[in-house]
């Protein structure tokens, strides 16, 4: 493959360099070779696919000295300062095999919450939908019919944060009272007793991991109370308190290699252990509220032990033993980690982003600024490669995943964006605004792919499902909107 | 008897006076006990009305302040306006975010009327609105015009041939910009004007772009931020002035939602 393609261009009488493919790691694939300086992506594929030596040739992008090679590798290496003597490296990095498609049409609009619909999220598996509002009730929907499927009554107050188990069996609601209650979705019944301990509303939950407890036996939930309680959700009580900050901690994530990390309104955030509840690290530098957090793994700890890519048009449940799903979540985990450490990203009150490690070191690795108002969310692209933060000052800004640097600023709302999520292959974005607009929008080529208006007020909650079909998003008009190709 | 109890100290004349006072009180009281005694017919009736109604509002202010004193289980209504876990903390981030009626707009668009806040203006004369300028060698000439209200200029606006322009507009009566508020909201925005829609005093004075109170003009509302149901960013809305702009140096309006 090399050979032929190194002949074809010694017939013209093209300028040639020396190349060196090295993967994101920095591992080194194969030996330098020759290529013509007008050699296309295509033909890169073609080369490295042949090195890879696998079974389905993989897509792969190119990046020289940062900048992605788009059309040829002499355009690119035209606005650098080229050694031609030197040995080029050239980092590919695998793309997604499958393609998620963009979402363009409203397929139906679903009523049914008396108040505004204030959380929505998938299962793991793409399944099951439910939605949390402020008339006190979790609602399930069914997806093949698009309509109503359970509603689930028990909350005394508005249901501020909902969050699904890895497998999929179980749903956790947390309301403004400060209660807990879990729910079963194929029956939409209540599960196990309500877990009653904070003194104020519920700021955020979440599970712990799928390769740490196939079981999916722990929950932590954060509040405004400031502390952060881990429950045992088979007997139904707290398992541990951890309290340190001193305000309301307004974020919370289970991280893959048992720590758990918490953000909060006294400006720092604080790195427990989660099975002694041991304080690790408290990592500080924000100047403000710390709002959001994200993690580079949080959407292989989302879904678990589900694959995206062998996703089928009838979203089915997770199937095999617990030593099964456990070992699948842990390969799609180490997967996407990479080599070092998981990557933490926070985005506060105070208009900038810090990058930690956190696992690693108190200082961080990066200090993003550039927005011009307070910072609502940051999401990690799925593959850990991109970070998209949404801010109430119109715009949604990507940087670079490992090492911060700023990357582009997509506009298009006239109003604050609440909330973002990213399609499986990390390649669409889709945005929910106070505009009553959603905006989906092509990362690679940093544009907006597809416009969704309908919502007649503020969208509040958005999520992608993770096989990628369906868009949803709710908000403050009361109804659900779920979106398709 | 001793000579020193007859002389009375201050403090015995304000105790004197103070006791006077209370005698006095209670000798209007009295007095008002025998007016009501003594009132009959319809006078009689619409005193014990009266009567009536105060001692109504006695009796629901001692409840309230009974209420206040003890604690009362909590109502099981929730309540309204529920908002995500993100913006709880946060109060009166979001300024002008209006939710745009389609439906009310397209029914008034068919009727051609619009409900306007200020539906009556005070008529006004050409002769106040349009003074006479002399012209010509002998200023015998009245052909010409000079506005004397306030009015509004495109950006491209050039003035016809001084021999030959009838209205003259001076060029310190021109306004580009307008203090708008939104009458839900509550806020007010300076935003640019676009062009007057209709004046009410007269056609004459809507095609020479006079605005006085009442009339309504059109105002770039880019800055708010509307969007409307299929997606699209409104840029013009209408809004009715509201104070007289040439006695003010300023031109305030209200929006019309």
């Amino acid at each position: 493959m090399a050979a032929t393609a190194a002949d074809e261009a010694a017939t013209r009488d093209v300028q040639r360099l020396l190349v060196q493919f090295q993967d994101e790691g920095g591992q080194l694939l194969g030996s330098p070779f020759d290529v013509p300086v007008d050699i296309t992506p295509d033909k890169l594929q073609l080369v490295c696919n042949a090195l890879l030596a696998q079974e389905d040739p993989l897509p792969l992008a190119f990046y020289v000295h940062d900048a992605e090679i788009v059309s040829s590798l002499g355009r690119t290496l035209e606005s650098q300062a080229v050694e031609t003597e030197k040995v080029l490296d050239i980092i590919y990095q695998p793309q997604a095999i499958f393609r998620v498609r963009a979402v363009t049409r409203c397929t139906s609009s679903l009523e049914g919450h008396s108040e505004a619909v204030i959380s929505v999220a998938f299962s793991p598996t793409g399944k099951y939908l439910a939605s949390g509002s402020g008339d006190t009730t979790v609602r399930f929907w069914d997806l093949s019919t698009e309509t109503p499927h359970f509603t689930c009554q028990g909350h005394r107050h508005w249901v501020l944060s909902i969050s699904w188990s890895p497998d999929g069996k179980k749903l956790a609601s947390g309301c403004k009272n400060g209660q807990i209650l879990l729910w079963d979705p194929s029956t939409g019944k209540q599960v196990g007793r309500a877990l009653a301990g904070h003194s104020k509303w519920i700021t955020a939950l979440s599970w712990e991991p799928l390769h740490a407890n196939p079981e999916c036996r722990y929950v932590a939930s954060s509040s405004k109370d400031g502390s952060v309680r881990v429950w045992d959700t088979t007997a139904g009580r707290c398992e541990r308190i951890l309290t340190g900050h001193t305000q309301s901690v307004t974020c919370l994530r289970w991280g893959g290699d048992g720590l758990l990390y918490s953000a909060s309104q006294d400006r720092t955030i604080k790195v427990w252990r989660a099975d002694d509840g041991v304080l690790c690290r408290t990592l500080q530098g924000h100047g403000h509220w710390v709002n959001t957090m994200a993690l580079s793994t949080d959407y292989a700890l989302r879904t678990g032990a589900f694959e995206p890519a062998e996703a089928s048009v009838n979203a089915q449940d997770l199937r095999g033993s617990l030593q099964e799903l456990k070992e699948k979540a842990l390969s799609r985990y180490n997967l996407v980690r990479g080599q070092g450490p998981e990557r933490l990203v926070s985005g506060s009150d105070d208009f900038t982003l810090f990058l930690w490690s956190p696992a690693e070191d108190k200082k961080p690795l990066a200090r993003m600024t550039g927005h011009q108002a307070l910072i609502n969310q940051v999401v990690f692209s799925p593959d850990s490669r991109i970070i998209a933060s949404a801010s109430f000052d119109k715009s949604i800004k990507l940087w670079d995943g490992r090492t911060g640097k700023y990357l582009a600023s997509l506009r298009g709302h006239v109003a604050a964006v609440y909330q973002i999520a990213w399609s499986a292959d990390s390649r669409l974005l889709v945005s929910g605004s106070s505009d009553s607009t959603l905006k989906v929008w092509d990362v690679k080529a940093q544009k907006l792919s597809t416009d969704l208006p309908g919502h007649a007020d503020e969208v509040y909650a958005v999520d992608w499902s993770p096989d990628g079909q369906r868009v949803a998003s709710g908000g403050k008009d009361k109804c659900l909107r779920i979106w398709r190709r | 008897m001793n000579i020193l109890s007859y002389t009375v100290s201050v403090k015995d004349i304000v105790w004197i006076t103070m006791r006077k006072r209370e005698r006095r009180k209670v000798e209007r009281f009295m007095n008002v006990q025998r007016r009501q005694e003594n009132m009959i017919g319809l006078k009689a009736k619409l005193y014990h009305k009266q009567c009536h109604a105060e001692k109504i509002q006695m009796k629901k202010t001692i409840k309230m302040h009974e209420k206040r004193n003890t604690k009362q289980k909590n109502d099981e209504k929730t309540p309204q306006g529920a908002v995500p876990a993100y913006l709880l903390d946060r109060e009166g981030l979001s300024r002008a975010k209006v939710l745009s009626n389609m439906i009310k707009q397209k029914r008034k668009e068919k009727a051609g009327k619009w409900e306007v806040p200020l539906p009556k203006v005070r008529a006004q004369g050409e002769t106040e609105v349009l003074k006479v300028i002399r012209t010509g060698k002998r200023k015998k000439k009245a052909w010409k015009r000079m506005v004397t209200k306030v009015c509004f200029v495109g950006d491209g606006f050039t003035r016809k041939p001084p021999k030959c322009e009838r209205f003259i507009r001076p060029m310190g009566l021109r306004f580009k910009k307008t203090h708008v508020t939104h009458p839900e909201l509550k806020a007010t925005f300076c935003l640019p004007i676009l062009g007057v829609k209709k004046n009410p005093l007269s056609p004459l004075y809507t095609t020479l772009d006079v605005i006085t109170k009442g009339t309504v003009i059109e105002v770039n509302v880019s800055e708010l931020g509307l969007v409307t149901q299929e997606g699209k960013v409104i840029w013009g809305k209408y809004a009715q002035v509201t104070n007289n702009p040439e006695n003010d140096g300023c031109i305030n309006a209200v929006l019309l939602v």
